[in-house]
């Protein structure tokens, strides 16, 4: 147990680590010793000795030390979870029942194809529901994120270009584009340019011209972008991209902002991924797992990776032998009880329930937008979609930094909204509240907003020693850094 | 915030103690306050040729990176091999324990390029104002 | 509408107060054109009632591990898991939580990938180990680009045709696009193992890395020493990815080989069949290399009381920060999938999970042995196995379907990848595996 004192502490107890609990001997036995089998004894040289330090915990035992792990946690289910650009809207539960159904969670990939017909409708159906909503021709749902869905969206660009006979070396990337952009171009083997906002928080199609040439062979653009602004000059910008030979990616991280409005393959969008994790509703489950769709125009169709999933005399078949494929990015078939959870969403919601989803998620950004305004600095005037941006402009004068307002947001019981990001903001408080919020909710949030700000003003260091009421007080990044401690050991105290 | 008047000092932040044909390099006071404290820092190897505005090192904060420029060309005879170990030093003594490395300068003529305190601080003053500007019209940052 | 709880009054009100006169003028800057081809022709929502039935009815049409008898292993595999690990994943203080960047209020997800990252390092005997990945093919991917990294001006990747067909097709897939990098496939014997003349004969300062199934495509165990003395003549990194997790209960870890990277997928670990996905890659590596390590890691520190807490750290080398020069690309850790293989862990424990391998080499052996002696079908590989082997079966295809009719998937056709492995099948037997499912394999391959 924790020696740590809590005399002056009303944070709960810190809790014990897996290692530091249970006894030897104490874990449940699942498989009776003897049943008459014979036993098999693998050469001696093959074999481990007993694992210094494993867990033996008795079954009540693992399940307090998780659950109170989780009541450490703030979640969608109990918290509002404004973080801009994820879009963290209600995971709903059916989706989990579905997701647990044997007939999903109990198949084999390498199963014979007659034995997983229903799930390769799912997934067919889901490639054409993806394709209707962003407006493009083809889908692969197997990039198990939207990261590894860029790569696989990147990979196709430049296969495509290389079967022109120049692969380029080029990608455009906005300044206010999310970190996994340049990532992506340097895995697959390209310099990143980078093009800037104007004053406005846009790209304009002027600069791109500047910047486009025979040796650029992309743009990545995110639409909205990471300021919840429209990027209105997207169609010219497209037609410069496409004009010297280059094509153009976008990042669907902010499709829940146009469904209904605007399609991606409408705007001259020749790839694209979808964050099923975003949009979908497919729980986020702290760190994943997600997927990330990509869908092409019809040109493209060629380089998706394999297998194919077609539709032959009313049978679902599995096409491997496509020469122009990119390949595999992983697995199988990518994260296909995430596959199920979206599908079971799309089919709840319907065009009617999509439509409004986004119209939505609009109505409460703007609402929440209204409220802040006069509070906090604002540094974009242009209307913005489904999330908007601010910063602490006005609390530096107290010396109250981004920071320490999200800490603060700590202790009023909600999560922080994005901090910090995108990079040509500073100090940006970055607000996506989704359309499954309460107008309550939101007035609450607005409340607690409005009452750090008039802290920001009467009394800076409590903000700056924030959060006061968590499990835990601010943490020492630094020494986490300086001095990485990864793992428990067996001979630690 | 210190500028030692013996030391010259480049655009990029790096302060150098010039020593005959050697030269030792460090980041300036300003800079490892802009980058907070310091968890980690990467050196380049004796022997390797390090070439003026280039980068020739990193040093890694816990929420940032920033690249450390060469001021001037030429070979590394030198490193602070305690360095790595405790980067911590640069916050506490950038001018001192926290240099970075020696090299041995192949044009002279590189140093001309180079402030005195004075100018400097008139330098970082200016800096400091213009991110004030940015914060004001928020306009686009400087490209990395 | 569904999950949206704006009543016409609260609409009427947040109009009033943005000051537009009607929910479209939201969207009115956005270009006509645009706003004119928008709207999405799919069918209209259902009631919940209404999903569960059409859902239902098209998870009936799947053959599954419940109402089949599945001899399939192959990367994927059919394992017991405790009630413990859904009752814990199903909590949505753990399923609906975001990524932990505010430490403060993500002590749960943070401190379980601390406990996961420890028990990977244990199970692997490795020193550390991240967060997690997206699958065992994508991990053995980003162990080659590490290793790359880590030996700048070499350019030879070493690949075991006996590793798995879609970890040699991601890693090809990751490569392709560095003009640096050449891959080289190292065959195998008629044991089963990697051909090591072949390995000697190639493998030089040229060399990143050798990567090799452990155990590999075919079940088989290989003894790394030679090929670990292989890779020290020259500095070669040693990458071994394991596919079945599960036999790291009982097997000799990736460390005690000396492995630089150790990587693998777990879905074996408390996590369902899911055709092939969510599971997790997992990544361990030695202390040195943490700096070139992908994905994310979790590290212990204190708060300003001291208490122990626990961070997302070493973040400088992940994308939202290093942007272009980063480690990897990766934005998540599959946390969720790992969260069900920490609870598995937990809830089997030290001797539960060396007892559960253990069930499965019996098993395995014993379908084995039937099958030979009495179904008469040889063995193809004389390599040690923990819980698949392959078998030759005349005929394959056509006898197939006879399986089918009892609801029996006898095992996996190599011949789909490895046309030098014709009528050759991969069996699997877990602790899953019944006597009386033996019984009906054996007997069905018997001709009875």
């Amino acid at each position: 147990m924790s020696e740590h004192s809590q005399v002056s502490d009303r944070r709960p107890s810190t809790p014990s680590l897996l290692f530091e609990s249970g006894s030897p001997g104490r874990s449940p036995s699942f498989w009776p010793e003897d049943s008459g089998k014979k036993k098999t004894e693998l050469p001696a040289h093959l074999v481990r000795k007993e694992i210094p330090g494993f867990p033996e915990l008795g079954e009540l035992e693992v399940l307090r030390h998780f659950t109170r792990l989780s009541q450490l946690n703030y979640a969608i289910e109990s918290h509002f979870y404004p973080l801009g650009s994820c879009t963290m809207k209600y995971n709903p539960k059916i989706n989990e029942v579905v997701a647990r159904m044997p007939g999903f969670s109990s198949l084999h990939p390498l199963a014979p194809v007659e034995l997983i017909q229903g799930a390769l409708q799912l997934l067919s159906e889901l490639e054409a529901m993806m394709a209707e909503i962003s407006g493009m021709d083809a889908v692969t749902l197997q990039p198990s994120a939207g990261a590894q869905g860029e790569l696989t969206g990147l990979m196709i660009i430049r296969a495509h270009l290389a079967a022109q006979g120049n692969p380029r070396k080029k990608i455009l990337v906005p300044d206010t584009a999310h970190g996994t952009n340049p990532a992506s171009s340097a895995l697959c083997g390209y310099d990143v340019m980078q093009v800037a906002s104007n004053d406005r928080g846009m790209i304009d199609a002027r600069k791109v011209a500047e910047l486009m040439s025979d040796e650029v062979a992309a743009i990545m653009i995110t639409n909205p972008n990471t300021l919840g602004i429209f990027e209105q000059e997207i169609q010219a910008i497209a037609e410069v991209v496409h004009g010297k030979g280059g094509l153009v990616y976008l990042d669907g991280a902010n499709l829940n902002a146009l469904m209904g409005i605007a399609k991606p393959g409408d705007m001259g969008v020749d790839v694209l991924h979808i964050n099923l994790h975003k949009t979908f509703s497919t729980p986020h489950g702290g760190g994943g797992p997600g997927a990330g769709p990509v869908g092409v125009k019809k040109f493209l169709e060629d380089y998706l990776p394999v297998p194919r999933i077609i539709k032959k005399d009313g049978r679902y078949e599995l096409q491997e032998d496509l020469p122009r494929s990119i390949g595999r990015v992983r697995s199988f078939f990518g994260n296909f009880g995430i596959l199920v959870r979206a599908y079971t969403y799309i089919l709840t919601l319907g065009s009617d329930g999509l439509e409004d989803v986004s119209r939505m998620a609009l109505l409460n950004a703007n609402y929440l937008r209204k409220k802040l305004e006069g509070h906090f600095h604002i540094p974009y005037s242009e209307p913005c979609m489904h999330e908007c941006i601010f910063t602490d402009r006005t609390q530096q004068k107290q010396g109250v930094q981004t920071m320490d307002i999200a800490k603060r947001l700590l202790d009023y019981g909600f999560h922080p909204p994005t901090i910090y990001f995108p990079l040509v903001v500073h100090g940006a408080l970055m607000i996506e509240p989704t359309e499954t919020e309460t107008r309550e909710t939101l007035d609450a949030f607005a409340e607690a907003m409005i009452a750090i700000a008039r802290e920001a003003k009467e009394d800076p260091a409590l903000l700056k020693s924030a959060p006061h009421v968590t499990p835990v007080g601010r943490l020492d990044e630094t020494r986490a850094a300086r001095n990485p401690v990864l793992r428990w050991e067996p001979n630690k105290s | 915030m210190e500028f030692p008047e013996e030391l010259r000092y480049s655009k990029e932040h790096e302060w150098v103690l010039i020593e005959g044909r050697i030269a030792i390099v460090g980041i300036t006071d300003y800079a490892q306050k802009e980058l907070g404290d310091i968890v980690y820092v990467e050196l380049p190897e004796i022997g390797e040729k390090v070439v003026k505005d280039d980068p020739f090192a990193a040093v890694e904060s816990v929420k940032a990176v920033s690249d450390v420029y060469a001021p001037v060309s030429g070979a590394v005879v030198e490193v602070n091999d305690a360095l790595p170990e405790t980067p911590e030093t640069i916050n506490e003594d950038p001018y001192g324990d926290g240099w970075m490395i020696k090299v041995e300068i192949s044009d002279m003529d590189d140093l001309k390029d180079l402030m005195t305190a004075e100018e400097y601080a008139e330098y970082v003053d200016k800096e400091k104002e213009d991110e004030g500007e940015e914060e004001d019209d928020d306009d686009e940052k400087e490209e990395d | 509408m569904r999950y949206t709880p704006h009543t016409a009054q609260d609409k009427e009100q947040m109009l009033r107060l943005i000051g537009l006169s009607r929910i479209d003028d939201l969207y009115s800057h956005i270009p006509s054109s645009l706003r004119k081809t928008a709207s999405l022709a799919l069918p209209p929502g259902l009631t919940e009632l209404e999903v569960k039935k059409k859902m239902a009815a098209l998870a009936e049409k799947n053959g599954t591990t419940q109402n089949w008898h599945f001899f399939l292993g192959g990367g994927i595999y059919h394992h017991f898991i405790p009630s413990t690990v859904d009752a814990m994943i199903s909590r949505a203080e753990f399923s609906t939580a975001y990524t932990p960047y505010q430490p403060e209020v993500s002590q749960g997800t943070l401190q379980a990938v601390y406990e996961f990252q420890t028990l990977i390092c244990q199970l692997t005997g490795m020193e550390v180990a991240n967060a997690g990945l997206y699958d065992g093919a994508s991990a053995t991917a980003e162990a080659v680009l590490m290793a790359r990294r880590l030996q700048p001006g070499r350019r030879r990747i070493l690949l075991s045709r006996a590793l798995h067909p879609d970890y040699r097709s991601a890693v090809a897939t990751y490569v392709k696009n560095l003009d640096d990098v050449e891959l080289k496939e190292i065959p195998f014997t008629e044991t089963g193992e990697t051909d090591m003349d072949f390995l000697a004969g190639n493998i030089d300062a040229d060399t990143i890395g050798v990567v090799l199934g452990y155990p590999n495509f075919f079940g088989v165990i290989e003894n790394l020493v030679p090929i670990r003395e292989a890779c020290d003549r020259h500095g070669v990194f040693l990458i071994t990815a394991t596919a079945e997790a599960l036999s790291l209960g009982l097997l000799k870890s990736p460390g005690e080989w000396g492995a630089d990277i150790a990587v693998g997928e777990g879905q074996s670990l408390g996590i369902p069949t899911n055709l092939g996905g969510p599971g997790f890659g997992f990544f361990a590596s030695q202390k040195r290399f943490v700096r070139s390590m992908p994905g994310r890691l979790v590290g212990e520190t204190v708060d300003g009381s001291g208490r122990r807490g626990f961070v997302l750290t070493l973040a400088t080398r992940e994308q939202h920060i290093r942007r272009e020069k980063a480690t990897s690309n990766i934005c998540t850790n599959q946390n969720l999938c790992a969260l069900a293989a920490t609870v598995f862990m937990a809830t089997l424990g030290k001797e539960g999970l060396r007892r559960v391998a253990q069930v499965n080499v019996d098993r395995a052996h014993e379908v084995r042995e039937c099958l030979v002696r009495e179904a008469k079908l040889p063995p193809v590989f004389s390599g040690p196995f923990f819980n698949e082997f392959v078998l030759k079966v005349e005929g394959l295809n056509q006898r197939l379907p006879g399986f089918a009719a009892k609801k029996i998937a006898p095992g996996i056709p190599l011949g789909r990848w490895y046309p030098e492995l014709p009528d050759s099948l991969l069996i699997c037997a877990t602790e899953m595996n019944g006597g009386e499912e033996i019984e009906q394999l054996v007997g069905t391959f018997s001709g009875e």
